[in-house]
């Protein structure tokens, strides 16, 4: 796992607790998710990364995994170092 | 985290507590009684920038720092929470539509909310769904180009004056939120009226009808308009109320400090009663606790912390109940009169209450919190 997905591990892992996360594990199929996870998930990714969770970026399938965030990250970040 | 104000947060907040002692809190026991606030008032409030001040600068907004921004509350709910409701519904639509909001309408709706010249209100109570928010019976069913509503809303702050309503319903079983402006057609608003605390905040039931708003009023995508928009709408509101509360808090503090030093029962002041000086002190104590739990989650806010959304609901939790318990003792030392509308502490503790009703009970935070807390552990 590169800086990024270990960095959404280990922000996970606290609700992962006895679990050990694979990148392209279904975290919505494990059931844990829930809003609270929700709400602290698009922060942590935002504050960490400094990207911005915009409202065509709500889908499960941008946070169903750590590879899935990742990419959402990537595609985000290289977007908003592209000049408009 | 800084415990100390800077000089401009103190200067701010000399111009809320200024503009309250002389605008506001003269008249709150009257709007209490007449369950309105004038509308004159809400023009006082726009042309200070007060309404949508936390609307980023980017959309016209003042983008206050959470702190001051807090201390607007705080001064606001002092002098008649009422008015504090107000800022708290507006801001929460504002906040969600800023946050989940589209390019288009951030675009279209901030600048006005900023400038105070359209209130939002939020529509997310109903009848049969109050701290079950996925139990909503509101329906949303897309129509070509728009989207049709069919439904009730209950308890809607402010609903009576409010322009712009962020509705909150199902799509074909999903959650989803809705920007629905007052003249949209099929959309009734019934005043509420007969309320026990916060009389003053024009509530309001709405009845959708065959409801009809365009496309591209949906906040967010459908199926996230309780655990994303809804949300930041609450959480919104949850740092606005935990202020308020303080500020109910503070407010009877004030009433209990002089009218413990004027008021004599056996030969000497109430203030010289031990008892008195014990529910004083637990008073004393309490709005301070309070105050620092609303600073730590106005800075975790600040600085976009994923840990805000728990620090701002222990705050709730915290202020809310501490509000409820300030005001109970604030009616207790003033005896008989303290029942009556000559003093306004009664109101304080009917107000109080609302606090620990709105933006998730008490029982809901207390369910919560620990959830929260058990991440960190």
């Amino acid at each position: 796992m590169d800086q990024t997905q270990l960095a959404i591990k280990e922000f996970l892992s606290r609700f992962f607790k006895s679990h050990d996360l694979q990148p392209d594990e279904d975290i919505f199929a494990l059931g844990f998710v829930n809003s609270l996870l929700a709400i602290q998930l698009v922060a942590f990714v935002e504050k960490t990364f400094g990207i911005r969770i915009q409202d065509e970026d709500l889908d499960l399938d941008n946070f169903r995994s750590i590879d899935a965030i990742s990419n959402l990250i990537a595609r985000k970040t290289t977007a908003e170092a592209t000049p408009a | 985290m800084k415990l100390e104000l800077s000089a401009g947060q103190r200067q701010a907040r000399a111009e809320f507590r200024a503009f309250v002692a002389a605008e506001i809190a003269p008249h709150a026991d009257r709007w209490d009684r007449e369950e309105a606030i004038p509308l004159e008032l809400v023009g006082r409030l726009r042309e200070r920038g007060w309404l949508g001040s936390n609307v980023p600068p980017e959309h016209g907004g003042r983008g206050l720092d959470m702190i001051t921004y807090g201390l607007l509350t705080e001064e606001i709910a002092r002098g008649c929470s009422s008015v504090r409701s107000l800022l708290t519904v507006h801001d929460m639509v504002a906040h969600a539509v800023g946050r989940w909001g589209s390019r288009e309408q951030r675009q279209r709706y901030l600048p006005r909310m900023a400038r105070g010249e359209l209130l939002g209100a939020l529509a997310l109570s109903e009848p049969n769904a109050g701290s079950d928010a996925m139990g909503i019976e509101t329906t949303a069913r897309a129509d070509g180009d728009v989207w049709v509503l069919d439904g009730r809303k209950k308890w809607t702050t402010f609903g009576q004056i409010a322009d712009l309503f962020l509705v909150f319903a199902k799509v074909e079983g999903q959650p989803a939120a809705l920007l629905v402006e007052r003249e949209s057609p099929g959309l009734t608003v019934r005043p509420l009226r007969g309320m026990v605390g916060t009389r003053a905040s024009l509530l309001a039931e709405l009845f959708f009808a065959d409801c009809r708003v365009p496309a591209a009023n949906l906040v967010g995508r459908v199926g996230f308009g309780i655990s994303h928009v809804a949300a930041a709408a609450l959480e919104q509101g949850r740092y606005s109320v935990s202020w308020g509360s303080v500020g109910i808090g503070q407010a009877c503090l004030d009433a209990c400090r002089s009218y413990a030093a004027e008021r004599r029962q056996f030969g000497v002041a109430l203030a010289d009663h031990q008892l008195i000086r014990a529910l004083l002190a637990e008073m004393i104590v309490n709005v301070r606790a309070a105050r620092l739990l609303c600073l730590r989650a106005g800075y975790l806010r600040d600085t976009r912390d994923p840990g805000a959304p728990a620090e701002t609901m222990a705050a709730k939790y915290f202020a809310s109940t501490m509000a409820t318990r300030a005001a109970n003792d604030a009616v207790q030392i003033h005896g008989a009169n303290g029942l009556c509308e000559d003093f306004p502490v009664a109101r304080y503790l009917r107000d109080s209450k609302v606090m620990e009703v709105i933006e998730g009970s008490t029982q809901i935070q207390q369910i919560t919190l620990p959830l929260f807390d058990f991440q960190e552990f």
